[in-house]
């Protein structure tokens, strides 16, 4: 599988600096067509900075950022805005635009980027939102009367609003329930197998790394400290990583995760 | 290639053909096809996918609406597993979705009449609310001024220095340059009576008693009001202001008081300056086209204009101050989450400090004009 993978990011040599504080330091990363790709990395890590610096919201210090081989930076603005259209994003806390409906929110894009008209966008928006399992009494509603969990919900069905090719998830199963989250996983990879999907996926939820991960990265020191399956980064010999996959929560996910594969 | 749907009829039973990539950007012209179509075919048409292309999120929804659970469970065996799953899961996601029906309209006469009952309704909410707070901010500092231990200094200090001296500049070149408008205006028509030095007492008296503090009050609503409830707003937007009272604290005391204070202590202050910058501007178009030196200038203030019309003007801006941070700061409150709301309670902010400021003016010139101070 390894020699034919088509990375669809290439991140080369990046820098981040605040200052004087350094988040990367000569960081490098693929995401492979069709794979869902963990980054994983404790608290303050860079691991929003890094997803930043990718979809070009933030130009790096140093290093560049390949996206379906072309550089971000060096293309005008109409080149820029053809290549975005093909990511999705899913902000950490939504992002939903706040004087929008739901429906509305999702809509936005297709209307401006696949010129739907506006019936056929809301009926549209209306399936992603069904999608992305929201409940039906939600999609008129703004999103300050949502509940975190939904505003999640309708984040990702704007992400999946054109059908993107990257979708970019930050910490997409923070604060759902245990039973919502697995659907969440679950809907993710019903998606990348049916769309060719390449995942780009921010977490902290071990549940999410056993169930759906491709490959994992670990984000730690500065630098990519390891990238591979999740079995090879697990045996990895550093502490930090030893503690993250050995701790007690861990285990208990690694366990779920066997016996879950057993019964199926 | 191209995508369509067609209805094979020629055969029996027929055969509704899917063929092409149902992809999101073919929707409209599939969508119109396939509304077509669902009248057309009946319970025994067999759909046929097999020259079905590539698919999408878009285009699944587009199938499942066209063909339904039974006939999709029979007909996507030929389809790959990616796309059947995808399918399978569109088709349990819409089966129970529709848009809901929007209300119908009420006629054009009723609308209008509820708006005019719900801006009445709300005028009177809001002056309830606004004399509401104004009480409880009122005995808050009533409480607090006992306990001096308790005085939260920083806040006051760093809320003077954004409000007050931060806006000095601008409220001494304003006035300065309507002193000289006033006084060209004097002169203009002064001069046709032979009284140009009484354009000294016009720019004395009218920046004394009114200009200096209503142009003060006037630019402190529209940028110090505006701040208060864009800060106040945002931090209820996010929380903050629960997290304040859950931690039992008290935001009135720890957000309002200050502000409050700080624009009770900059307002008569930057009063001052206004007073201090109109007469000046006044002084130097006298000096340079009507004669009138600036010595001259200061005698004829000194034994024009008494003292009591300084009092006049100055005795009005704690109260202009007040209802100004009292406004900027419940508005604050009032937003509710979006940004929209934000903005709207901004601009709500600023339009009511600026209206309560002059008609509190206009009474007030009433009320002096009446005990002839």
């Amino acid at each position: 599988m390894s020699g034919t993978r088509e990375a669809v990011i290439e991140a080369r040599g990046l820098c981040n600096r605040f200052g004087s504080q350094s988040v990367h330091e000569n960081l490098d990363l693929d995401l492979y067509r069709g794979e869902i790709l963990a980054v994983v990395g404790g608290s303050g890590s860079g691991k929003s900075v890094l997803l930043r610096s990718i979809v070009g919201l933030r130009r790096p210090n140093e290093g560049r950022v390949k996206v379906f081989g072309q550089d971000l930076a060096t293309l005008n603005d109409d080149q820029r805005s053809q290549v975005e259209r093909r990511f999705g994003v899913l902000f950490q806390k939504g992002a939903l635009f706040s004087s929008l409906t739901v429906t509305e929110n999702v809509a936005l894009p297709l209307i401006e980027h696949a010129g739907l008209s506006r019936a056929d966008a809301e009926h549209l928006a209306g399936v992603k939102l069904a999608l992305a399992g929201l409940p039906i009494s939600a999609a008129d509603k703004y999103p300050a009367s949502l509940s975190g969990g939904m505003i999640k919900r309708a984040a990702l069905a704007r992400a999946l609003a054109l059908d993107p090719d990257i979708l970019f998830l930050d910490e997409p199963t923070a604060g759902l329930d245990p039973i919502g989250a697995a659907a969440f996983d679950q809907l993710i990879l019903t998606l990348r197998d049916a769309l060719g999907l390449s995942v780009f996926l921010i977490t902290h939820d071990l549940d999410t790394l056993y169930t759906i991960t491709d490959r994992v990265a670990v984000l730690s020191q500065k630098r990519v400290l390891v990238a591979g399956p999740l079995a090879e980064v697990e045996r990895t010999d550093d502490p930090w990583i030893h503690e993250y996959f050995h701790g007690p929560r861990g285990r208990a996910a690694e366990q779920a995760a066997a016996s879950a594969g057993q019964e199926h | 290639m191209e995508p369509s749907a067609t209805l094979d009829t020629r055969q029996h039973p027929a055969r509704l053909l899917i063929a092409g990539d149902w992809t999101l950007a073919h929707y409209t012209s599939l969508k119109r096809d396939s509304e077509r179509l669902r009248d057309q075919y009946d319970a025994d048409t067999i759909a046929d996918l097999s020259k079905l292309g590539r698919l999408d999120t878009a285009g699944a929804s587009l199938l499942a609406e066209l063909l339904g659970a039974e006939r999709l469970s029979h007909c996507t065996d030929e389809l790959p597993e990616a796309s059947r799953a995808l399918l399978k899961t569109v088709y349990g996601s819409v089966q129970d979705y529709c848009i809901p029906i929007k209300e119908a309209e009420q006629p054009v006469l009723l609308q209008l009449l509820a708006r005019i009952g719900c801006a009445v309704d709300t005028l009177w909410q809001d002056t309830r609310q606004l004399l509401g707070f104004v009480g409880l901010i009122l005995a808050t500092l009533a409480t607090r001024l006992l306990q001096p231990h308790k005085w939260r200094v920083t806040p006051v200090v760093a809320h003077i220095e954004q409000t007050g001296l931060d806006a000095a500049p601008i409220v001494a070149l304003l006035t300065f340059l309507v002193g000289a408008v006033v006084a060209f205006l004097g002169a203009t028509v002064l001069a046709d009576f032979g009284a140009t030095v009484f354009t000294v007492d016009l720019v004395a008296f009218s920046f004394l008693r009114e200009f200096a503090v209503l142009l003060t009050a006037i630019l402190m609503a529209g940028r110090t009001a505006s701040a208060f409830t864009a800060q106040l707003g945002s931090m209820k937007a996010n929380e903050e202001i629960d997290a304040i009272r859950t931690l039992g604290l008290n935001p009135i005391e720890l957000l309002v008081v200050p502000r409050v204070l700080a624009l009770l202590i900059a307002l008569p202050l930057l009063t001052f300056v206004a007073m201090v910058c109109g007469i000046v501007g006044g002084a130097v178009v006298c000096a340079l086209s009507l004669d009138i030196p600036p010595a001259m200038f200061l005698s004829l203030l000194q034994s024009d204009i008494g003292v009591q019309h300084f009092l006049v003007g100055l005795l009005k801006a704690p109260f202009f101050a007040f209802l100004i941070a009292a406004i900027g700061c419940l508005e604050g409150f009032k937003v509710s989450g979006s940004a929209e709301s934000v903005g709207a309670h901004t601009t709500s902010a600023v339009v009511q400090s600026i209206f309560v400021v002059i008609v509190l003016d206009a009474v007030a010139a009433l009320f002096f004009m009446e005990m002839g101070w």
